[in-house]
């Protein structure tokens, strides 16, 4: 049996949690197709073309797939689907989560979400209850749809001289119920959040949005990306993109340092894979210092600078 | 139309069974998902504002659901429609049954929270969303009707997305969707004597069949606890020496 992986790209370029979606593929014993569906997004294909364990590379070219919308998306993946993939995976990110349960509700399957572990090809492990149980689940479907949590996942490696066959697909879905009107991206020459190296957060002890630049500054210092808590969001401090935890994003760097954040299930649900941990922050009695494997307890004013 | 979720209390820290059977629900303290708790309030503003004439709340599950269904009326729902069933069914069995509903009280619109805190698999709306063919606005943190078609801002990864669909659609909140209000007295009182219309599962015609076993529920591995340091020149060394990541 065979594995289609759906591609999040933006037309340009492939996503990194593509990459890591690939790579978890790799513990299914089976080929690994992947489906790139957008518009004049060759470069996107050939990029996909050279990634170890990659196949074959299938794409949709064609303006009605421009932004990507579930709608149509979701029907041109079933098509594609048809009966020759046992496994369909895509990112457990904003666009896998919005595309993947409409795809597996067409297929009348169950979905596996934000898988962390492949065990077999029928049995996955995941996260519940914001990350405090972990759930070894069995799928009895002939179809896996699965989105990867790609925090839990390497990135698989480019190979420059690999080349997998790139097929172009004429299977062309006009979307009439939904139509794309704005996207408003945040400006940012930081790394991207989800796949740093080092992430520095802040939460409500900063106080104001002022002060968040003491975060910024240590971040670039480390050459990391900011995060923030639900709080800092809250209170307008950062944009709600840079929320970790449950409702937010989930990153796994190697270093998390997290500043006046007190550590809320919520929040910690989005960073406790961290390789280490780092808090600093005035109450030594902070839930977060448990989880710390270095904890700082003083003033952030004072020891940020 | 707005479907909830009974759950336990998101600020309860949940503890795993030692049987690897599942977590503990019994005598822990349950509530409305706080996902849910936003879709219904958006659904009572949008009443508030005259655009929406009658709100209707679903919820699958066992007859305590009802608590959180008289919670919702409270809130300013009008009806609410309560259907038996087990608790823990698969969210494409809930987005069957749902569309069921659906094709019963031709909703202009159905909200939901995009996740219910315990299961995390943030499926139902886009299910439901396949099976009746309407589009979805997914993740929204901003809802505007214009005639027949709803503007949706959408959180996505990097930022901020609007789509224009066609109603009915299928909606599912963030959190920064609104601020939901606190029930008063005079309220849920009122709420008792709104009408909750009784269905069991059986009375719908839908597959309930299980797809998925859960073979194992595992506390996740414990952080070996970390050291306290003095001031920030031994952090630092101790990063660099010690942790090697800087």
């Amino acid at each position: 049996m065979a594995t289609l992986i759906i591609a999040e790209h933006n037309n340009l370029s492939l996503s990194p949690d593509t990459l890591k979606t690939i790579n978890a593929a790799m513990a299914l014993s089976s080929s690994v197709s992947v489906l790139v569906a957008g518009d004049n997004c060759r470069s996107v294909a050939d990029e996909v073309s050279k990634v170890a364990g990659v196949e074959q590379v299938l794409l949709a070219n064609n303006t009605v797939y421009e932004h990507q919308l579930a709608e149509n998306l979701s029907a041109l993946v079933v098509e594609v689907a048809g009966q020759q993939y046992s496994h369909i995976l895509a990112p457990a990110t904003t666009f896998g989560k919005n595309l993947m349960p409409r795809v597996a509700a067409l297929l009348d399957v169950g979905q596996l979400s934000d898988v962390i572990q492949i065990k077999s090809e029928d049995t996955v492990i995941r996260p519940v209850y914001a990350g405090n149980a972990l759930a070894e689940v069995r799928s009895n479907d002939p179809i896996k749809v699965i989105t990867i949590r790609s925090a839990a996942f390497d990135l698989a490696e480019i190979q420059p001289e690999q080349s997998a066959p790139v097929s172009e697909l004429d299977i062309v879905i006009a979307n009439d119920m939904a139509q794309f009107v704005s996207r408003q991206a945040v400006e940012s020459e930081r790394p991207e959040l989800a796949a740093a190296r080092v992430v520095v957060s802040g939460g409500r002890g900063l106080g104001n949005s002022d002060s968040f630049a003491l975060v910024e500054k240590l971040a670039d210092k480390l050459g990391g990306a900011i995060g923030a808590s639900r709080a800092a969001v809250d209170a307008g401090f950062v944009s709600n993109d840079l929320q970790v935890g449950q409702t937010g994003k989930i990153v796994a760097p190697e270093l998390y340092i997290a500043v006046g954040i007190s550590g809320a299930i919520q929040h910690l649900a989005g960073m406790k894979d961290s390789k280490v941990i780092v808090a600093i922050n005035n109450d030594p009695d902070a839930p977060i210092f448990q989880i710390a494997d270095y904890g700082l307890v003083g003033d952030l004013f004072e020891l940020l600078p | 139309m707005v479907a909830i979720k009974r759950v336990i209390d998101p600020y309860v820290k949940v503890r795993v069974k030692n049987d690897g059977s599942g977590v503990e629900t019994n005598n822990v303290k349950m509530a409305m998902n706080p996902f849910c708790e936003i879709a219904v309030e958006e659904a009572v503003r949008l009443k508030e504002a005259g655009t929406v004439e009658e709100v209707v709340v679903v919820s699958v599950g066992e007859t305590s659901c009802q608590e959180q269904l008289r919670t919702a009326l409270a809130l300013g729902a009008d009806r609410a429609i309560h259907i038996e069933a087990e608790t823990g069914l698969e969210p494409l069995t809930v987005a069957k049954v749902l569309q069921s509903v659906m094709e019963k009280e031709q909703p202009g619109l159905v909200l939901m929270g995009k996740q219910s805190i315990d299961s995390d698999n943030n499926q139902v709306a886009q299910m439901l969303s396949a099976l009746t063919g309407r589009p979805q606005g997914t993740f929204a943190s901003n809802v505007t009707i214009d005639g027949d078609t709803v503007t949706v801002t959408r959180e996505v990864d990097g930022g901020l997305e609007s789509l224009q669909l066609m109603l009915p659609a299928i909606i599912s909140t963030d959190l920064r969707l609104n601020e939901p209000r606190y029930a008063s007295l005079p309220n849920i009182m009122k709420a008792k004597k709104k009408p909750m219309e009784q269905l069991t599962l059986a009375d719908f015609s839908v597959d309930a069949s299980r797809r998925q076993e859960v073979l194992n529920v595992a506390p996740p591995p414990e952080r070996q606890g970390g050291v306290r340091v003095a001031s920030v020149s031994e952090l630092v060394d101790k990063l660099k020496n010690e942790a090697k990541v800087i």
